[in-house]
Order: structure tokens, then sequence, then C-alpha cells
């Protein structure tokens, strides 16, 4: 009767790799592919950007192996409007048809923008798109996303780049509980063993991004990652043993029956 | 003749080949997304593609993100 | 899609195998954890888990305290009429049984209404038999429209009706619908119900759900216990509550306690349903389902029900009368003979020397 997930499909994709990385804050661009190597990522997410006419920067995606399912964002946009002109531009561009839905108006804490992400996932997963919102933990956002036709949901562990960890920790629960879709835990993670964390808790995925490109050596650490997601999944799967609640001692409530 | 590139006014004198444009800007045409008067166009197309007055033009291309 | 589908996958399941091969290891690992699984469920309700009834129960005061804190719900049922078409072997106002069929006039359904209201009650379940004829929506309706002048929060408890009926009574000032299966087993339930509409099993089994999408803000489910075998019994009602509370999140589920006691026949329980085992069966839902509902009627003694206090309860009835009207006139035939007699205010001082808070009104349409 229990259901145990050990195969992560999205979008009928079966993924190799529970850890999708991203390719944001590196300090280089060929760190980018050694780390992707390390980390043995599968989804890797990049943004779209105008070209600077006056900077030669080269473009990502020479950098991310040709094995690689591509996870352009909308980062950029505020409204639901802007990050379905974004997505299409992507899939134009020839990147797949996947994308994270990212709308934040917030500048402070970059904290997404629940409402418009719901509108926008409706309008590109009718159009085909393989749809993965990123939003705060909230369990009716999470339904509607659902009933939209989202491909998963991508709840923060904590503010963009904070490293904080899970800070909404039972919210994610919640959602693991409750959701059907996989559930990928998206910004916050500092560190492989907060990965480790969100796996054990039965999180189907996790994306990193700061943690690791902003790393003394982040072609270790996305190694680390890479450990630390395999490692939780594995503990998830063998089922955490019995925790003993030390209750205190309390009058009995069912002596009744014995006639006492 | 006036454009719009990547949300500035630009002056041209003349009509000018998309291909010619990007060129002259000193870019590397591989992996460049275009979006030419808010439609995107394929690589393929844009040697059939000339810039005229009042078009607007997004240059863009994939940059490393979360 | 509707339970039954989920029911199905589970009617010819081998329970006795299962059971028989249930660890103490298992039970100890199930009152472990925060969240039940349909296993886990079934695993407390397993013969063996009788050895663990004051674990359970610790464990389920105090979950009950933490989502529903120390107060208990007071509610009263007015049956306005008990005319019914339905030959079912284990009710007392089965169509067979010879009695004087008695129904409320709209007068008396107000004068009962106040009576009620004067005794301090703002949540009631209003109750027919099963007949178009005598007690058709129409009827019920009035009724309703003259009993929410008096009383805050009304449930309907009446032979299942169509989800635009459901609808009307809803638009009436109706918020709940209590319906109980009263059993699972299709071979069973259509033994004991041996003539009459109710014999529909399936139209019966999805009024829960009907209920909900007509926009009831809460609906009440349960066996009958003692059709069937009780660990059965409970299992689908709980797997029942289960899926009516995923699927609405916004309806409020609860479960009641229904056991068969003596009435006007002689229809003897098929499974024996003893205190013990009701005291199993609670602690069962209340860890599955730490959210639920669970009422407990007059049927039981008013001993029973003191100690069944905390252990998950928290909803029950007071003062009540299972004849048609009773309040503001005398008594007739009943459908059930009342165990815990105690008035409104004797529960509200028990309650009170318990610790607990009753509460007597929850909503206020406006």
């Amino acid at each position: 009767m229990i259901k145990v997930k050990d195969k992560l499909m999205i979008g009928g994709e079966v993924l190799e790799s529970r850890l999708f990385t991203g390719t944001g804050k590196f300090s280089n661009k060929e760190v980018i592919t050694e780390t992707i190597e390390a980390a043995k990522s599968q989804v890797v997410t990049m943004a779209l950007r105008r070209v600077d006419f006056d900077s030669k920067e080269e473009n990502v995606i020479n950098y991310i192996p040709d094995d690689s399912i591509l996870l352009p964002n909308t980062s950029g946009a505020r409204t639901a409007e802007e990050a379905v002109r974004i997505a299409r531009i992507a899939k134009a561009a020839g990147c797949g048809n996947w994308i994270k839905i990212e709308v934040i108006s917030d500048n402070k804490y970059l904290m997404p923008d629940n409402q418009e992400t719901i509108k926008a996932t409706e309008v590109l997963a009718q159009e085909g798109f393989v749809v993965l919102p990123y939003v705060t933990p909230d369990l009716m956002v999470a339904k509607r996303l659902e009933e939209v036709g989202a491909a998963a949901v991508m709840p923060l562990g904590a503010p963009i780049g904070s490293n904080r960890g899970l800070k909404t920790k039972e919210l994610i629960r919640i959602l693991i509980d409750e959701i059907d879709l996989p559930i990928v835990v998206d910004a916050g993670i500092g560190k492989p063993s907060q990965a480790a964390e969100a796996m054990e808790m039965g999180a189907d995925a996790v994306l990193v991004n700061t943690a690791i490109a902003t790393a003394k050596d982040p072609v270790t650490m996305g190694r680390a990652f890479d450990w630390a997601v395999r490692a939780g999944r594995e503990a998830y799967l063998a089922g955490t043993g019995v925790v003993k609640n030390y209750a205190s001692a309390s009058s009995p409530l069912t002596g009744f029956l014995k006639g006492e | 003749m006036e454009l719009v590139v990547n949300g500035e006014k630009e002056q041209l004198k003349e009509e000018v080949n998309l291909i010619d444009f990007l060129n002259s800007k000193g870019l590397e045409l591989d992996r460049l997304v275009i979006e030419y008067n808010k439609q995107v166009i394929p690589q393929e197309e844009w040697k059939n593609t000339t810039l005229k007055d009042q078009d607007t033009l997004e240059v863009l291309r994939f940059v490393g993100g979360g | 899609m509707s339970y039954y589908q989920e029911y199905s996958k589970f009617k010819e399941f081998d329970f006795g195998s299962f059971f028989a091969q249930i660890t103490d290891d298992d039970i100890r690992g199930v009152l472990a954890k925060d969240r039940l699984e349909r296993e886990d469920f079934l695993v407390l309700l397993s013969p063996k888990a009788s050895n663990y009834l004051e674990e359970m129960a610790q464990k389920a005061h105090k979950l009950t305290v933490q989502n529903f804190g120390r107060i208990i719900f007071l509610y009263a049922p007015l049956y306005l009429a008990n005319y019914c078409v339905n030959q079912c072997a284990y009710c007392g106002f089965n169509v067979k049984n010879g009695f004087k069929r008695d129904k409320l006039t709209l007068n008396q359904v107000e004068e009962e209404a106040k009576a009620i209201m004067d005794k301090g009650i703002k949540d009631l379940v209003v109750l027919t038999g099963e007949s178009r004829k005598h007690s058709p929506v129409s009827y019920i309706k009035d009724s309703i429209n003259i009993i929410k002048e008096y009383i805050s929060s009304i449930a309907i408890e009446v032979y299942p009706m169509k989800t635009e009926e459901y609808k009307e009574l809803v638009e009436t000032g109706v918020d709940g619908l209590t319906i109980y299966q009263e059993t699972y087993n299709e071979d069973i339930y259509d033994e004991v119900h041996i003539k009459g509409p109710k014999k529909n099993y399936r139209f019966r089994l999805d009024a829960p759900e009907r209920g909900c999408q007509a926009g009831m803000r809460r609906v009440n489910i349960g066996p009958l216990l003692g059709l069937d075998d009780w660990r059965k019994e409970t299992f689908f009602a709980g797997l029942h509550a289960n899926y009516l509370q995923n699927k609405y999140l916004d309806t409020a589920i609860s479960l009641s306690l229904p056991r068969l006691r003596p009435h006007l026949g002689s229809f003897q329980p098929n499974s024996i349903v003893d205190d013990s085992a009701l005291v199993q069966i609670i602690l069962a839902y209340r860890l599955f389902l730490p959210h639920i509902g669970i009422s407990l009627s007059t049927r039981e003694s008013r001993e029973l029900r003191d100690n069944l206090l905390p252990l998950g309860i928290t909803k029950m009835s007071a003062e009540s009368s299972t004849a048609v009207g009773g309040y503001a006139r005398d008594k007739g035939a009943k459908q059930f003979d009342i165990s815990d007699d105690r008035t409104v205010v004797e529960m509200k001082d028990l309650l009170l020397n318990k610790g607990y808070q009753p509460i007597f009104k929850n909503w206020q349409q406006i």
C-alpha cells in the first residue's frame, strides 16, 4: 500500500539526478562546465538577457553539456505577461519547452509573486510548456498550480541567495504530503546537509545555485551536493527509524474499560 | 530611419540586413536570440530580414541564472 | 470519480492475514509517526493494537486538545417526521413496524424550535424518515425557514438527495449534512435494506460528496456499528472521510459513532462492538485523521460518554429526543432508546467539571 517514488519523472522525462543546478554567480564560465560534471546534475537553469553591445559576453549555453535539460527561467519578469513573453522567446530560441517561472517584483528579498506565477503557469501549460513554477510554499497556491497544469512545484526554502537553509521546512512538508506533483525545493539551500535534509523529508529534487557558484571551490562543492542529495534520497527510501517521544506521565484514560 | 534596439533608439542611414547589422555590432551570431517586432526569428530567417524604419529589435542571449 | 473507486480497491482485501502478521514493533512504529498512511490506520484497528489502547489514548487526547482545544460542541436532534417507506432490518422506523406515524405541522416546528432554543441549543440536526410524500424537500425547506429564526446552525439528516436538492437547502440556510452509510459492505447492505429506495447503495455512498459539491460547510458520516465487522467498517469510514477531506478542503468533515441499540424490532448485530472496541475506533480515527470532528450521541450511556470524552470526541448531543418533536410536547415512538438523558444544563456542568468549555454556537449565517 505504501507509495514509494524512486524514479523522478517530470514533463515526460525520467531524470537521472535529483540535483538541479543553476549557472548564475560563477566567477567564470569554464567553471560552470566542470561544476555541472562534478555535480552530475541534469537539469540546468539559465536566464535570458539583452545583449550588452559594449561587452563581449558569451552565451552560457555553450558551457552546458549537450545532454543536459535546459531550464530557462523568466527572471526579470515582474508580471505574468512578461513571464509568458520570456518563456515563448526561450522556446523559440531552441531551448526546449521547459520553463521555470520566476515572477519577482521585490528587489529587496526577491520573493516571488505567487498570483502572477499562477497566471503565467496556466497560459504556458496550455501552450505545451513543461512548467516549473517558483513560489513561496503555500498549500492553496500549490493546489491551484496543480489544477492549471504545472509539471512540478518549486517552493523556496529561504530567500534567493540567502543560504539560510530550510526556513520554510514545515510549509514544504505540507506540500510534500498533500501535493501529487514533484516538489523541487529551490532557493535558500546553503549547505549540502540542507539539501540532504530536504531530500530526507521527501522532497523530489532540489535546485542549488548560489551555494555552489559562490563556494571557494565550486567543483568540489558541486560534488558534495551530488552526494548529499543521493544520501538524503536513500535515507528517505529506507524510512527513518522510530523516534521515541518521551511523554510525561499522566493519568490513565482507558482504565475505565477494566473497571478501574 | 529610426529603430528601437534593446529598448534604446538608434538612428540608421538606411535599411540594412539583420545579419549585417549584428555583425556591425561585433557580435558572435551563434546562440543569439532575436525578437524582431515582437516575434522571435529563427536563425535561418535572419538573412531574409531587413531592418526598416520604426522596427523594434531585441537582441538577447542566455546568461547564467538560478 | 467517487469514493467507490477507492473502496473497490480494498473491498476484497484480506484483513485477516494482514492483522495476523502485525507485530508489536509495527504498532509502536505507527504510534511514533506524525502522519499516518492507510496501512497505519489499519494497524491501529488490529486485534493486537487493543493491547495498546492506553498509549493510543494518550496520543489521541494530546492531538485532540492541540487541534480543537479544550472545547466540546453541543447539539441536539429534531425529528420532523417519521414516515418512512424503507424496510430496514435494524431501524425502529422500519415501514413494517406498526406505530402511529407522526409529522410536525409548521406551527409545531416553530414550537419545537422555540423550546429547543430556550434550552440553549444553537446547533440542530433536523431529521426525517424517507418519504417523498410526507416529508418532501419542500416540507424540509419550509421547516428550515422557520427553524433558522431560532437556531443559528442547522444540519440535515434525511434521505439521500440529488446535488440540486442539497443546493436548494444550502440556499435556504442549511450548513451541514449528516448521512450514515450504515454499512460499507455491499452484500450486507443489500441484506439489511430489504425494500425501498434506500436499497440503492451507490446513491447513498455518493451522497456526502454531493453535499460537499452543493456547498455544505460540514459533512458528517459514519457506519452503523454492528452491521459488519467493526474493524472493516471503521477502516472504510476512515478512508471515506479522508477522501472527502482531501477532495473538498473547504468542507469540515466529521465522523459519528452510532452503535446498534435496542429498538422496536428484533434485529441482532452481526458484529459485537463492545466498549473496548468503541474506544479503539475513536482512537484510531483520531490518530489517522487529526483534524476530523468526532461526534457522540445519546445512544451511549452517561458513564461511557463521560469516559469517552477525553479520547478524541469533539461534539456531543444533549437532552435529545428521537421521537418526532419531543421538546415542546410529549414524546411518541422513538427511533432508538436514549441512554443518556441528561439535560443541557447537566451536560454543561459535566463538561465544565471535566475541564472542557461547552460551545453552543460555532457559526452565524449572515
